[in-house]
């Protein structure tokens, strides 16, 4: 059935190729539900004729084949796809000219790339790349279906639909960040894959929602996100609120999940790409290559969809899809030592053009550290710079637009090259870290220990910290205690939620305050629990995960505590902090567990099992035989002749000898 | 069980057990010693293999290049250490941190109950210096250890070097993916033992430590390097660690073949395996091998670094450099190699090393002898006190007709007997007590009181309670309760023999060796004794089968065994010294032998000595 689809789709893309061919100075529309729904009786399309497909949307012919051409890559092959992309860009190219002829229609949905390169200070380069999708639409309103998609995927806008989703974020990340080397990253994620979803507050069943879309969204990224379960989900009342827009409160809409087993590979990364609007053709993904990908020392790719403000107004939500990808490239391993760095070195590739379909494509490389250029060359130099507060530094950026042909410079290919002329000094301590520890030996209790790190030197503020851990660690939740500077920190918020055996697991959600230049200690004491057989994965010995606990918090700003700024900036400007630059909102995730369970030795079930019943068959059998019967010494039984004298003397009616 | 509830048959059976009894006994312990001595014959052993797929079925490729930079940088260390006339932590951070670690440094210290003469020291206070090389996309969950010690002297400095040249090595490979940890430990087995504690945030010992500020996860498994020579000629590998604990023996498989691999000669206790088993010395070195196997597991103690890590169940081993007057000799680059190769293929594990043996004993690296094989040696020896046991039971009960089944009750029968059972029983246990304690608590009043130092108060306190325990129990089992009855000694040897059984049974099954070892001595006293033998005669049999004198064989057949043989004399000050280290075994690590022989041991000993002095 689905090839037959498939191939009605090839049918209606020579229909519009042939169509694009004869009439390309009419001007076409053509339904857009026939085009992109596949679901469409097929026969009813096919016979669709130019006149009978004009309608009064506002998009020219141009611009549905290019985009159906874009969205009909991922579908067939390679091949296809490369001539796709030649159509688009010759399309693009043409248009200028035609466009002349009517006026664009405000584009409903737009695309903006941009890389973001900021060498670290432990050598590393972290490369963060950011894809955003706009889409002017409400999903929610029932009356307006949405049927017509361009850029925004498919998948996901009816995922979205369909589990009236609110807000969306999922990621999957190998390998730790490693906060006291690499300070803050843009989008923390946890190691493992990570789920978190607000429902819209109409929806009657929420776990339902849930468990059918953790399935659909393990099927769209090729991940285990269908091991989710109502073990390992937990509700938190205060971590994780909405980013988006909406006044969500009630956490019963909200559901939080993580899988720190899961590993990420290529596999994930596919159809994670396959959701841009250029797939990894054209634009900044070129860069995306799999193989230098993983050969990293973290790799984090996440999707967040959330509605947002349609326009600086308010007038209307609108959905917005950010797609991003952090890597961390450790050049000392592959750079024999050395820590310059170029985009071919990092990814094998360079760049060479944009996406056609962004609006905006910009790389931009963290040169806070060289305002004279004295620690290192950047080439091309590029003149744009911009300064930004980022998460609570003020930072700047090398700024090189992709859109524009300068940038390409005469090899029509962009290659940032940084070359390294003195050592970097040392890093800003990060304000908040956490570590995460397992204590004891023995396979019968043990303690978990979450070190909360404040290293501000005057400021104490307050952090959320949430724990989810499995049932079968038994919390001792009376042994919870938590210290700062070797005294009781009393938690301002307590949230818990004991775990039910093979049901549901602990949460544990606290509000704390860490006094300023301080370590806080929370301990909890916990059992391991003796698991059925069968709940028993096939590698039992390597021990099981509990996930990252999540410490969320407003941090006050490194700007605050820099006094030099305020020399450069006017006095005015400068007296009281302004909210963007006197706290940041930071997410730090702890490392995962890896704790052991007493495990039978699965070897030799069937020797347990032969000699448990063997030792109950023979030894209890007899003990209790011979523990129960009273024993009496036995009369020997008469001679033959005596018996049959008794014989005759009872029927004579004598006595018996 | 049939025959057991027909009287008559069951009458029949008991007789022929207790007619039979003692040529029984005598065959059991005949074949028990048979048994232990076969073992290290080697048609009767197993040859080892790698059951551990993650690490058997492909070799990896080893490529450790810098030995010679490796040494240049143990000279320096050596430099360094020698300036700062101890460990140089400043030196070891820089250079780590030069080496793109994470490093980090705990400083300990730790006073001894009493001073360590052997050692040189009782107010320990030291520094442990460790680099953890983060694996590249791995969550911190799983680690690998390698660790030296920083020893004082001019040892062990090829041993740091190689561990720096090491972690040069592996931060350029991008293959890892479980982060590797390099501890440089001060003051041996104390800085291992803070630096555990610390990074499992126990404290069992009463050690003071700093809190350690970086961690890797859960430890899969660890291997201790000590090499004091640029090059080598073997290397001795050493299993035995605390409370005779030994790592899977999968780690030793993986040492033999990547020394088969590489073709460095290595050694297991010392001793080159012979291809030559059919011969008397083939058979002979095999002995010698399991002997000091059993010897040193008997102990107690670790006999290595690595030694510790065996109680927070890692697999960990220590690898020993011994440069010999061989004409064949090995480079740091090999060494650098088979580290590299193991730590490799530890790097692959997918789960703990669980798949092969846990209790085996080895009479060449590549044979060993399982549980299931030398369990039956034991065996043997345990069944001769049941049989007494059961001897004894017939012969108190053949007036009252009770189920013979109930050999295992260690409760005798409600008789006038109880409490002069139960006297001496409380009366040796306090000798116990009192020999636990009391050598530590009271080493201040010796030394007050005689011209000893406080080690040798602390020895020769232990040994005078020990003999005065001799005196003690059936003067005052006289004092309380008058003569002794005929069946009351009886009933005493019966709980004695039950007892002696249970706790040698237990401990067997923990530490076979040592087990087997307080068995063959313990079991002959036992066996024999009785308040009618000739006093003079039965006393100096049972002192010289007490657990104390069998501690003097071990010292006396363990030299002989390293081929380091001793006089008597010299044998007896090796055996205070030992006493000093068991104590401080017990109080530093945890050992656990010293408490299991004075608090259990010696009582039962003493039980039965009490039978002796019955009448």
């Amino acid at each position: 059935m689905a090839a037959l689809k498939l191939r009605w789709g090839a049918v209606f893309i020579l229909i519009f190729v042939s169509l694009f061919l004869t009439c390309k100075c009419d001007n076409v529309e053509n339904s857009n539900e026939s085009v992109r729904d596949k679901d469409v009786d097929p026969s009813a399309s096919q016979a669709a004729s130019p006149g009978e497909t004009r309608h009064g949307e506002e998009s020219s012919t141009e611009e549905v084949q290019a985009e159906k051409q874009q969205w009909h890559t991922t579908e067939f092959g390679i091949n296809d796809a490369l001539e796709a992309d030649k159509a688009d860009s010759k399309t693009l190219n043409d248009s200028p000219g035609d466009s002349k002829s009517f006026t664009p229609p405000p584009a409903k949905d737009h695309f903006q790339e941009e890389l973001v390169i900021r060498p670290l200070h432990s050598g590393d380069i972290y490369a963060s790349f950011q894809f955003g999708i706009q889409l002017d639409t409400d999903f929610e309103q029932e009356e307006k279906k949405v049927s017509h998609y361009r850029l925004f995927p498919k998948s996901l806008g009816q995922v979205l639909s369909k589990f009236s989703v609110q807000e969306l974020h999922i990621s999957f990340t190998q390998g730790y960040w490693r906060t006291m080397q690499w300070g803050q990253p843009f989008i923390p994620a946890p190691p493992g894959a990570e789920l978190w979803v607000w429902f819209h507050n109409t929806v009657l069943n929420v776990d339902e929602n849930w468990k059918e879309l953790t399935n659909v969204l393990s099927g769209i990224f090729c991940a285990s996100l269908n091991f989710i379960d109502s073990t390992n989900t937990v509700q938190p009342t205060a971590s994780f609120k909405p980013l988006g827009l909406g006044n969500a409160t009630d956490h019963r809409f909200l559901r939080y999940a993580t899988l720190p087993r899961e590993i990420v590979c290529t596999e994930n990364l596919t159809p994670w790409k396959k959701l841009l609007p250029c797939g990894s053709k054209a634009g900044l993904a070129v860069l995306m290559k799999s193989e230098k990908l993983f050969h990293s020392s973290f790799h984090s790719q996440a999707v967040h969809i959330r509605p947002v403000c349609k326009d600086w107004q308010c007038s209307g939500t609108a959905w917005e899809l950010r797609q991003t990808l952090g890597v961390v490239f450790d050049l000392y391993t592959s750079g024999q030592g050395k820590k310059d760095w170029s985009l071919f070195k990092m990814f094998s590739r360079t760049l060479t053009e944009a996406c056609p379909l962004a609006s905006s494509s910009k790389v931009y490389v963290d040169v806070t550290d060289n305002p004279e250029s004295e620690l290192f060359d950047l080439s091309p130099a590029t003149p744009v710079l911009n300064t930004a507060v980022v998460l609570g530094d003020r930072r700047t950026y090398a700024v090189y637009d992709l859109t524009k042909a300068v940038t390409f410079g005469q090899l029509r290919s962009l290659n940032l090259l940084m070359r390294w002329k003195g050592e970097s000094g040392d890093m800003l301590r990060p304000l908040l870290h956490a570590e995460r520890y397992v204590a004891g030996f023995g396979l019968q209790t043990g303690e978990i220990h979450t070190l909360i790190y404040n290293n501000h030197p005057y400021r104490a503020f307050p952090v959320l910290l949430l724990e989810s851990v499995p049932w079968y660690l038994r919390l001792y939740i009376h042994t919870l205690t938590i210290t700062s500077k070797s005294r009781e920190n009393k938690p301002s918020y307590i949230h818990y939620q004991p775990s039910k055996d093979r049901l549901r697991p602990h949460l544990l959600e606290m509000l704390v305050q860490l006094p300023p230049h301080s370590v806080t200690e929370v301990t909890v004491q916990f059992e391991r629990a003796l698991l059925k057989w069968t709940e028993y994965p096939p590698d039992p010995n390597h021990g099981f995960y509990v996930g990252s606990s999540v410490i969320s918090a407003l941090v006050p700003s490194v700007v605050a505590m820099d006094i030099n700024s305020t020399l450069e900036r006017p006095l005015f400007s400068s007296f009281f902090h302004t909210k963007e630059e006197s706290s940041y909102f930071v997410r730090v995730y702890t490392e995962p567990l890896l704790v052991n369970l007493p495990t039978p030795d699965f070897s030799m079930p069937y020797n347990v099992i032969c000699l448990t019943c063997t030792v109950v068959a023979v030894a209890y059998g007899s003990f209790y035989n011979l523990l129960t019967r009273t024993f009496q010494v036995e009369e020997p039984s008469p001679p033959l002749a005596k018996r049959l004298a008794n014989i005759i003397r009872r029927i004579r009616g004598v006595p018996p000898l | 069980m049939g025959l057991l509830s027909d009287p008559n048959r069951r009458k029949a059976l008991t007789s022929l057990l207790t007619r039979l009894n003692t040529p029984i006994c005598v065959v059991c312990y005949l074949a028990a010693v048979a048994w232990f001595m076969g073992m290290a014959f080697e048609p009767f052993t197993l040859r080892t293999y790698m059951s551990e797929n993650a690490m058997g079925s492909t070799m990896v490729e080893e490529r450790f290049p810098s030995g010679e930079r490796a040494l240049a940088t143990a000279r320096e260390f050596a430099a360094q250490k020698k300036k700062v006339g101890g460990m140089p932590v400043d030196w070891l951070v820089k250079t780590m941190q030069a080496r793109g670690l994470e490093v980090f440094t705990q400083s300990f210290s730790r006073t001894l109950p009493f001073p360590d003469e052997s050692k040189e020291r009782f107010m320990v206070r030291g520094t442990n210096v460790y680099g953890i090389l983060r694996a590249p996309r791995a969550p911190r969950t799983e680690s690998l250890v390698l660790s030296a010690p920083c020893s004082p002297g001019n040892s062990n400095n090829q041993a740091v070097g190689l561990l720096l040249g090491l972690a040069q090595y592996f931060r350029s490979q991008i293959y890892w993916a479980k982060d590797i940890i390099f501890l440089v430990n001060e003051h041996d087995l104390i800085g291992m033992q803070a630096w555990l504690e610390g990074y499992h945030h126990t404290n069992i010992t009463g050690m003071s430590f700093t809190p350690l500020q970086g961690r890797a996860g859960s430890i899969q498994a660890a291997l201790s390097l000590e090499l004091s020579s640029d090059v080598i000629t073997s290397l001795d590998l050493v299993l035995e660690g605390l409370n005779g604990q030994l790592p899977n023996l999968d780690l030793a498989n993986l040492f033999n073949a990547f020394c088969q691999k590489l073709g460095v000669l290595c050694t297991i206790q010392g001793k080159l395996q012979r291809n030559d088993w059919d011969t008397t010395e083939g058979y002979t070195v095999a002995a010698q091998t399991m002997m000091l196997m059993v010897l040193k597991q008997a102990s107690g103690r670790p006999w290595g670094d690595h030694g510790l890590f065996l109680r927070y169940h890692i697999e960990a081993a220590t690898i020993r450099g011994i440069n010999s007057f061989r004409h064949y000799k090995t480079d740091a680059t090999t060494l650098g190699r088979l580290l590299e190769g193991m730590f490799r293929k530890l790097n692959n594990l997918l789960e703990r090393l669980h798949q092969s043996y846990f209790f085996y004993l080895m009479p060449s690296l590549s044979r060993f002898v399982s549980i299931g094989y030398y369990m039956p040696a034991f065996g043997l020896l345990a069944a001769i006190l049941l049989l007494r046991a059961l001897d004894l039971w017939v012969q108190i009960g053949s007036p009252a007709p009770i189920t013979q089944d109930g050999v295992g009750e260690a409760e005798p029968p409600s008789s006038p007997g109880v409490l002069s059972v139960l006297t001496p029983i409380a009366i040796s246990h306090l000798t116990g007590v009192a020999l636990y304690t009391l050598p530590i608590l009271s080493q201040d009043m010796a030394v007050e009181h005689f011209p000893v130092s406080e080690t040798e108060a602390v020895v020769l306190t232990a040994i005078a309670i020990y003999t005065a325990g001799l005196a003690l129990p059936h003067n005052t089992h006289r004092l309380i309760s008058g003569e002794g009855t005929e069946q009351g000694w009886r009933l005493l040897k019966l709980a004695a023999l039950l007892y002696l059984a249970v706790l040698l049974g237990c401990t067997a099954l923990i530490n076979f060796s040592l087990g087997f070892i307080l068995a063959v001595t313990l079991v002959p006293a036992a066996a024999c004794v009785t308040p009618h033998m000739p006093k003079s005669l039965g006393a100096l049999a049972m002192v010289l089968l007490s657990p104390g004198c069998a501690i003097f064989y071990c010292i006396f057949l363990f030299q002989d065994l390293q081929e380091t043989p001793v006089t008597l004399p010299e044998c007896s000050v090796l055996f205070l010294s030992v006493i000093s280290q068991g104590i401080l075994d017990h109080t530093l690590y945890g050992s656990l032998v010293y408490p299991l022989l004075a608090l259990f041991v010696y009582p039962c000993w003493l039980l039965l000595w009490n039978v002796l002095f019955w009448k």
